[in-house]
């Protein structure tokens, strides 16, 4: 949700200007193969893992994980969407977005869940998410895999599974999608 | 958004927004913990200085599921029993601190008048004859969760219109959305001039209900029986009741509605009240998220102040009104930031 939404979003409403392709979408590929064989290391024969995605934009990362995995060990793990719109510190800084809906049919008690994003970046939608999933249920153990972590984390969360690395100002923003991954500037 | 007195002030995408975040609300209604912490440290004052069971309980409901805070104000245990006026009383609420305030009174008005006297944001949970706001948005979302949408629905509020704020407040949402509405009753209970009302007039629900899509009927208040603009309760009964009869004669997709409480076997019959057509408990329970939708709407991002970033960071939700405001000078703020760290 992360990246996308704060370029959508006032004050950050602006056109995303890349300047440079981090990855492209062979590579995004490469990444997320990985990832999803990391998971299967940590988590052996994926009994009771659940990959949950970030509205929006870890969505999509979520279900090319989870089509990894399929064709890694060849389980079919449950994906879940989660919007965290409620559970932010900054509420009053965001509109909520109509089309991000929560959707988690499974119940996660007990289970191995996996968020899963786009780009990590202060940790605050992290924070926000670890919350909406206590409120859905008792889970094992919460995991967190994402595409890109560009640092700046303003609180104590760490990626459990990282696509890319990626050192950068604050200045800069950075777009993730399963096409590819660009870093650029929002203007005005 | 920072009050909601009359629908009047909301255009159509205003009323799609609140019944699409209403949409989300009911989804965390599902939830195993159906709470989540959107509206932490806010507080909700309810002002009822008139009776109301399901108003109350359902905006009360909404706003701690929402995990605001909220305050009970009733006017029997209150200072207005011993003749303080309702600014005065307004003002010491509002010395509190508190961040909306909810108003149910039996004066038209007095909501738009109480938002004169206090910071807060006023939400009219009902005022007098004039306006009723989220009985309509819970009404709409009832009809469009059926319907899918309300463009092109023929819809008749049957009643006594000139009293209601039911009827003016959904006449406007209903119009806005797209619906054909047209108003039945007895004349002596018709408004005495809806030439600016944008429906249709009819004296008999024969005339029409066979072609409607929403019977909407509304309460026949038991002070009206007495004051000679009311018909017998068994004449009007037999030509403006929604009578089992009658309702045979509604289309079986059509929805049955009614803004409770009824008064079975005045304006509709006990077995129609609870025929699969009626969706008087989807309403009630419309309620809830609605009203969700709406303290949302009042005091979350409605309250947006741009200037809160630096570097393109958010940090907290401070409401200063003195930060910089200008590009240039937003810019400066950044700059002087980057330098520190």
């Amino acid at each position: 949700m992360a990246e996308r939404e704060r370029r959508r979003t006032p004050p950050y409403g602006g056109v995303f200007v890349a300047r440079s392709e981090v990855l492209d979408q062979a590579a995004v590929r490469r990444a997320v193969r990985r990832m999803a064989h990391e998971i299967v290391e940590a988590n052996e024969g994926l009994v009771d893992v659940m990959l949950v995605g970030l509205q929006t934009g870890g969505v999509p990362f979520a279900e090319a994980i989870a089509e990894a995995l399929e064709e890694i060990e060849g389980v079919s793990v449950p994906i879940g969407k989660l919007d965290v719109a409620f559970y932010r510190d900054d509420i009053n800084l965001r509109p909520v977005l109509p089309e991000a809906d929560t959707e988690i049919s499974a119940d996660v008690t007990r289970k191995i869940v996996v968020l899963v994003d786009d780009v990590l970046f202060t940790g605050r939608t992290i924070r926000a998410a670890l919350d909406a999933i206590m409120d859905q249920g008792r889970p094992r153990s919460i995991q967190l895999a994402v595409m890109v972590d560009r640092g700046h984390r303003e609180l104590p969360i760490r990626p459990d599974y990282v696509g890319k690395n990626l050192p950068t100002s604050r200045t800069e923003s950075v777009n993730a999608t399963v096409e590819r991954v660009e870093l650029g500037e929002v203007t005005r | 958004m920072k009050h909601l007195i009359s629908t009047l002030d909301l255009n159509r995408a205003d009323l799609e927004q609140l019944l699409d975040l209403a949409d989300k609300f009911a989804g965390v209604l599902r939830r195993p913990i159906p709470k989540v912490p959107a509206l932490r440290g806010k507080t909700v004052v309810m002002a009822f200085f008139e009776d109301s069971t399901r108003t109350r309980t359902s905006f009360d409901l909404a706003a701690r599921r929402l995990s605001a805070d909220v305050v009970n104000f009733s006017v029997s245990q209150s200072a207005t029993k011993k003749g303080e006026s309702l600014r005065d009383t307004v003002e010491t609420i509002s010395a509190m601190g508190i961040d909306a305030v909810v108003v149910r009174h039996s004066s038209s008005g007095a909501p738009r008048q109480i938002a004169q006297w206090t910071d807060a944001s006023v939400i009219n949970a009902g005022d007098g004859w004039h306006q009723h706001p989220t009985q309509a948005l819970l009404d709409a979302y009832t009809i469009r969760k059926r319907f899918s949408a309300l463009d092109g629905l023929n819809i008749a509020i049957c009643g006594d219109i000139n009293h209601s704020r039911v009827a003016r407040s959904n006449v406007d949402v209903f119009t806005k959305l797209g619906a054909n509405v047209t108003l039945v009753g007895p004349k002596t209970l018709m408004p005495p001039d809806t030439s600016d009302w944008p429906v249709e007039l009819a004296s008999d629900l024969d005339e029409i209900v066979r072609d409607l899509d929403v019977v909407y009927l509304l309460r026949i208040q038991q002070e009206r029986l007495s004051s000679g603009l009311f018909p017998t309760v068994r004449e009007y009964r037999s030509r403006w009741g929604l009578t089992t009869e009658r309702a045979g004669m509604v289309s079986p997709d059509a929805l049955i509605m009614h803004p409770g409480p009824m008064n079975r076997g005045v304006e509709i019959d006990p077995e129609v009240a609870d025929d699969p057509r009626s969706v008087i408990l989807d309403q009630v329970a419309a309620g809830v998220p609605i009203r969700m939708a709406v303290l949302f709407q009042v005091l979350g991002p409605g309250q947006f102040d741009p200037v809160t970033e630096d570097n393109g960071q958010v940090h907290s939700g401070t409401r200063s009104k003195s930060t910089p405001t200008s590009d240039g000078e937003r810019l400066a703020a950044t700059n002087q930031l980057e330098e520190v760290s």
